[in-house]
């Protein structure tokens, strides 16, 4: 049932709140989330933090890599090498003007730099790569940052 | 010194002030206190709804628009209405674009309402209906809705309400504050009382998108009930725009010449940067109004179950955004409830009794809130009510 799995990628996780929302019950909202747990459906979740507010330094680049596909495996092989560096945050196969999109995290811009220019970039595959820095974050996954929430509504009104 | 009390009209002096005046300013003063206590969505207007109002004064679209409101928002409410609800509108003779679903409300009374004649309003309702009937010289007389019979207008009641002076119908539904809805069987019912009358129907469907159970149906849908019914509708509830004050009223042309009439002199035309926002609503708005409704759904679900395990009774709103549990059982009157509510544990209710004598025994909850705020309202209203039953 997709709605609980909307409802799953707003943050509200338990089932007793869920089957309340949809008028379910509790038990079978249970059983859902738990298959689609199993079946990697529903990967796992995060939380979302203002790092820059939190006064603690991180670098974010987002990464265009041009490869050259692999007889018999396409993009897969190579991206699979890229995924598995922990700083990688995100992979992307792309269409357009490059063919791999990649988010990587952190602490300088010269340690984004170097992973770029000594890990990727050396790669038999990897063509030409352009290494973009995000300078500040306004929104990421749905969520404006830097905006107080004020409601604006009258306190009572009929 | 002049005597500006004797220079009032009589009539608006003896209208008394919202009794309720002095406990919403107590509680808009009180510092972390929630409220549930708002009648608007917590929604902001969807950004290309409003965009489009920015687009409107970038091209200098700042002049009065025809009295009736824009050709082009009059076509698409039209198509609106059809789309929606199954209503046949001719945007030419039989729409009109108001200052908001209230302005519509007033026109329509004072439009046919004469000094002596009598309103029937459902209650507990809205607050408007019985002073407009009374600022236009006619006698408001309440139809006593009742939760045994989910808070419906029933064709009894209607019946034995109606007398040589009845002139009009107030049907607010879907209801604020009880959440009541009437399907179309309930209002099959009606119709057949109303058919050989010469009543007059104002069919308040400002909360219409809003229906959770079923679809919204319109009195004026049922067969002979079209020609004798002003249908008022709006953008503040659907599309989140209270702001905007932009609504409408669609009825048999001789009924809106005359409001169109009252509105000509009285408010010349309806905001312009609204009417142009209001047109992207109608034409790319519908999906906002699903996604709305899907949360309000989520929310009032939550609210009723809450209600309900803290040994309250609530009647299962069907419609618009309100809870209406019953209060009796702590033996508190709605007003005492509400004002211990908010001094013991900082929850703003609305006491029921605001919306009428008959809302007494009961407390208006809104759930235009997020589940977060609802939840923690709950938990220490739950806290509350243990106290006290």
């Amino acid at each position: 049932m997709s709605e609980i799995l909307s409802i799953l990628e707003k943050g509200i996780t338990s089932p007793e709140q869920i089957a309340v929302m949809l008028d379910m019950d509790e038990k079978a909202v249970e059983a859902e989330i738990k298959k689609y747990k199993e079946e990697k459906i529903v990967l796992g979740s995060k939380t979302l933090i203002d790092w820059e507010k939190a006064g603690i330094n991180k670098v974010t680049a987002f990464i265009e890599l041009k490869v050259t596909p692999q007889h018999g495996e396409g993009f897969d092989k190579i991206a699979e090498r890229i995924y598995q560096y922990e700083n990688v945050k995100t992979l992307w196969l792309m269409s357009g003007g490059f063919d791999i999109g990649l988010i990587i995290e952190g602490k300088t811009m010269k340690e984004v730099a170097l992973f770029v220019a000594e890990r990727l970039a050396p790669m038999d595959q990897i063509l030409s790569t352009a290494t973009h820095f995000v300078l500040r974050t306004y929104k990421d996954s749905g969520i404006v940052f830097n905006k107080k929430a004020i409601d604006e509504r009258g306190f009572v009104t009929l | 010194m002049i005597d500006l009390e004797s220079l009032l009209n009589p009539e608006v002096a003896s209208i008394p002030p919202s009794g309720i005046r002095k406990f919403f300013d107590i509680a808009a003063e009180m510092k972390d206190a929630i409220s549930l206590g708002v009648g608007e969505p917590d929604f902001v207007t969807p950004w290309h709804i409003r965009e489009a109002g920015i687009y409107s004064l970038e091209k200098g679209h700042t002049y009065y628009t025809s009295n009736s409101g824009l050709k082009e928002l009059r076509e698409e409410i039209s198509l609106y209405q059809k789309r929606r609800f199954s209503l046949s509108y001719d945007p030419e003779q039989e729409i009109l674009v108001t200052v908001g679903g209230s302005e519509a409300i007033d026109l329509m009374i004072r439009s046919v309402v004469a000094p002596g004649d009598e309103v029937l309003i459902p209650e507990p309702s809205f607050v408007c209906y019985s002073p407009c009937t009374k600022l236009a010289g006619g006698v408001a007389v309440p139809l006593i809705t009742k939760e045994e019979d989910d808070f419906r207008l029933t064709a009894e009641a209607l019946r034995a309400a109606i007398t040589d002076k009845t002139k009009l119908l107030i049907m607010p539904f879907p209801n604020n504050p009880t959440g009541a809805v009437m399907p179309r069987e309930s209002l099959l019912e009606i119709a057949e009382v109303l058919r050989d009358t010469n009543v007059l129907v104002l069919s308040d469907e400002i909360y219409g998108e809003l229906t959770y159970t079923g679809k919204h149906v319109s009195i004026a849908e049922i067969e002979g009930m079209r020609e004798r019914t002003v249908v008022v509708g709006g953008f503040s509830k659907a599309f989140a725009m209270t702001g905007w004050r932009l609504g409408f009223a669609c009825g048999p042309a001789p009924l809106l010449s005359m409001m169109r009439k009252v509105h000509q002199y009285a408010i010349m035309c309806a905001p312009t940067v609204s009417q142009y926002a209001a047109v992207e609503a109608m034409r790319h708005g519908d999906d906002d109004i699903e996604m709305m409704k899907k949360e309000y759904n989520y929310r009032r679900r939550v609210i009723v179950d809450g209600f309900r395990k803290m040994g309250l009774s609530c009647f299962e709103p069907g419609g618009a955004f309100y809870a209406f549990p019953s209060i009796k059982k702590t033996g508190m009157k709605s007003m005492e409830f509400a004002e211990k509510l908010l001094n013991e544990e900082k929850i703003a209710v609305v006491p029921g009794d605001a919306f009428g004598a008959s809302g007494e025994g009961f407390i208006r909850c809104s759930y235009a809130y997020s589940i977060d705020n609802i939840n923690e309202a709950l938990e220490r209203i739950g806290r509350f009510v243990k106290k006290y039953i």
